[in-house]
């Protein structure tokens, strides 16, 4: 099947600072694309490009196999990382504005009854919180029944109730058919909710797999922590299984048979207060691929 | 068309919603107008204003006296003799004076005319006396002019208070700051907060976007200024001699030209600060030269010409000639013009300049 959107050697400079450099992927209609990365990895920056907002410096976006054109805008939803929305009027005010910019609109009834804003409708925009404000970002983003639905960071600022909630928003969107594009800095977010996610930094792809794909491809089972194993074990490593390592005084090691090397490990007088067990996400494939912690 | 009628729709809302908005468009020009009627209600200037046609020196029994003070309108563009017994008849000045032909008007209506009477028939008092010996060595060729000499004329006419005049001017100073602020400065906030991006992210050109703001603030200003001219006429009871169409005609177009200078403020800004003083940078010149609170008449001509650059100089002028004297459209269609040529050049700046981000 041919994909929704294909990026080709997109490129984007500010002044000295090269923010995208000749990235190229594809997105396959129907899943959830997630692009991530630090704070000023050129997330923001890639989406913007793919939205049609900023102009590349070199490179090229294709909308099913054609370069985008002015009516792109119509069959896309955008929820940018910091909009105001209009004062002083209320969110059906604003469903209504946003309704009018589009030739086939979604009926407001779906609107509000997908995005839960019933009981907030008749509230002035002013007075949203974080959680509704974002479901009504939402809300504006899916007015046109979108082919594609863009969202920057759209949870980033939330607390951990509003962020489900909002999670669940977009797995409904999802389940429309609707091809979701989202960028953020939260890798529990991107593992929850990703079909495929590409990990940037830099201005430059690292990697670019489904979430699980890329986690089998780096770590072969699961991580093993003794964190006190005792003094003989630290002074004289090579009493530890193969492949252990000793880091800030703590034993660890990956493995993908479990069972076998917790059996060996007991009969090893190990010392095994503390042992922890611990499956590698995203998180820690991005501290591997990247070798620092997330800057957020 | 359902995108442009959306957008104007909201931005009226919005409008109407904003208490902050609503209390300076409408409330504060109507209190003061109120203020100045209060202000100006008894007494007035001291000074009694005599105008002086032709060459020659004032008559004698006027001149050194402290109390008054003399225009003369000579020189290159003088004016008919007509529209200076204008100003008479709308009690602006207490008396003209014809040197060349020895006659002086008086307005039977004023309460100066018989003090001025009085004055002019008077014999000299010894200091005038000496004046008058002084004034003749100057023009040897034309004899000072005696009181003797002068036919006394008489015409009559409405008073024009300082209300009346005024309110021309402040109905054009609230529509300039309505229409700045209402759409430069908004225009400017919108791009800063990302509204305007967020619209650029639709599929609404800037065109509708644009033109729906000016639109919706052209309705705004002129209802705020028939609000406010309805509220303080309802009090003041101020003279209109002229048509109502001209006058809306006049203020459509002011308006429109106004609205047009805050879309070329607004045009690529991204900072309010920066556009609050570039709004002021424009409105100041205007408030003082466009003779808002007070006349240029008598200022230096550089001061004159300058304001006839100013688009709130032509509104003004207009809509005083279309209330105070009753002119037609005919005789402020030099101002019609200039207003209509001045929103033309400044809607294609502010559309060459315009950028969403």
């Amino acid at each position: 099947m041919e994909p929704i959107i294909q990026v080709c050697e997109l490129s984007k400079r500010y002044q000295n600072v090269l923010a995208v450099d000749r990235v190229s992927f594809e997105i396959r209609e129907g899943i959830c694309f997630g692009l991530l990365g630090p704070n000023g990895a050129g997330k923001t920056t890639t989406i913007e490009m793919m939205e049609g907002i900023l102009e590349p410096n070199g490179g090229q976006i294709l909308f099913r196999g054609n370069p985008i054109d002015t009516r792109f805008k119509e069959k896309v939803g955008i929820q940018f990382q910091h909009t105001a929305l209009p004062e002083y009027i209320t969110v059906r005010e604003t469903l209504q504005l946003f309704s009018a910019f589009y030739p086939h609109p979604r009926a407001m009834k779906e609107v509000i009854e997908i995005c839960s804003l019933r009981e907030i409708i008749n509230r002035d925009n002013r007075k949203l919180s974080g959680g509704q404000r974002q479901r009504l970002l939402l809300a504006l983003a899916i007015i046109p029944a979108p082919e594609v639905v863009f969202l920057d960071e759209p949870t980033t600022g939330l607390d951990p109730q509003a962020r489900r909630n909002f999670w669940s928003l977009i797995k409904r969107v999802k389940a429309e058919g609707t091809t979701v594009i989202l960028t953020t800095h939260y890798m529990d977010e991107a593992q929850l909710l990703c079909d495929e996610v590409a990990i940037m930094d830099h201005g430059r792809i690292l990697e670019l797999d489904a979430p699980q794909r890329l986690l089998d491809r780096h770590f072969s089972g699961v991580l093993i922590r003794v964190p006190a194993p005792g003094e003989r074990f630290i002074t004289d490593p090579t009493q530890l299984p193969s492949g252990a390592e000793i880091r800030d005084g703590a034993v660890e090691l990956t493995t993908a048979q479990l069972d076998e090397t917790v059996r060996r490990l007991l009969t090893m007088e190990l010392n095994l207060d503390g042992l922890s067990i611990h499956k590698p996400n995203l998180e820690d494939l991005f501290l591997k691929l990247t070798g620092s912690s997330l800057r957020t | 068309m359902k995108k442009f009628i959306a957008i104007f729709k909201a931005r009226n809302m919005e409008f109407v919603r904003d208490r902050g908005a609503l209390f300076w468009n409408i409330l504060f020009p109507t209190l003061l107008v109120v203020g100045f009627a209060v202000v100006f209600s008894n007494g007035g200037e001291s000074v009694f204003r005599v105008g002086l046609v032709g060459h020659g020196a004032p008559p004698a029994q006027l001149s050194g006296l402290e109390g008054v003070e003399f225009i003369r309108y000579d020189g290159e563009d003088v004016e008919s003799l007509e529209i200076i017994l204008n100003r008479l008849r709308r009690h602006q000045i207490d008396m003209v004076v014809d040197l060349e032909r020895s006659e002086y008007y008086l307005n039977s209506e004023a309460s100066s005319a018989p003090i001025l009477r009085r004055l002019v028939a008077a014999p000299l008092s010894p200091a005038s006396d000496s004046e008058l010996i002084a004034g003749a060595a100057g023009h040897d060729s034309n004899p000072p002019a005696g009181a003797l000499g002068f036919t006394e004329r008489q015409i009559a006419g409405e008073p024009v208070r300082y209300v009346d005049w005024v309110v021309p001017g402040v109905l054009g100073m609230n529509m300039m700051f309505s229409c700045l602020f209402g759409v430069g400065y908004v225009l400017v906030r919108y791009r800063k907060n990302g509204v305007l991006k967020r619209l650029k992210a639709t599929p609404v050109s800037a065109l509708t976007f644009v033109s729906a703001q000016g639109a919706s603030r052209l309705v705004i200003a002129l209802t705020t200024s028939v609000f406010v001219y309805l509220a303080t006429n309802a009090f003041l009871g101020f003279m209109m001699n002229g048509s109502y169409l001209t006058l809306l005609l006049v203020t459509v177009l002011a308006v429109i030209c106004m609205i047009s200078i805050g879309l070329i403020v607004s045009g690529r800004l991204k900072s309010e600060e920066l556009a609050e003083g570039l709004i002021n940078l424009v409105t100041f010149p205007m408030i003082i030269l466009s003779g808002v609170f007070f006349s240029l008449e008598g200022t230096p001509q550089i001061l004159q010409t300058l304001a006839l650059g100013l688009p709130l100089t032509h509104f003004i002028t207009a809509a005083r000639a279309i209330m105070l004297d009753g002119a037609g459209l005919l005789q402020v269609m030099p101002h019609v013009a200039t207003l209509a040529v001045m929103s033309v050049v400044f809607l294609f700046t502010s559309a060459a300049l315009f950028r969403w981000e």
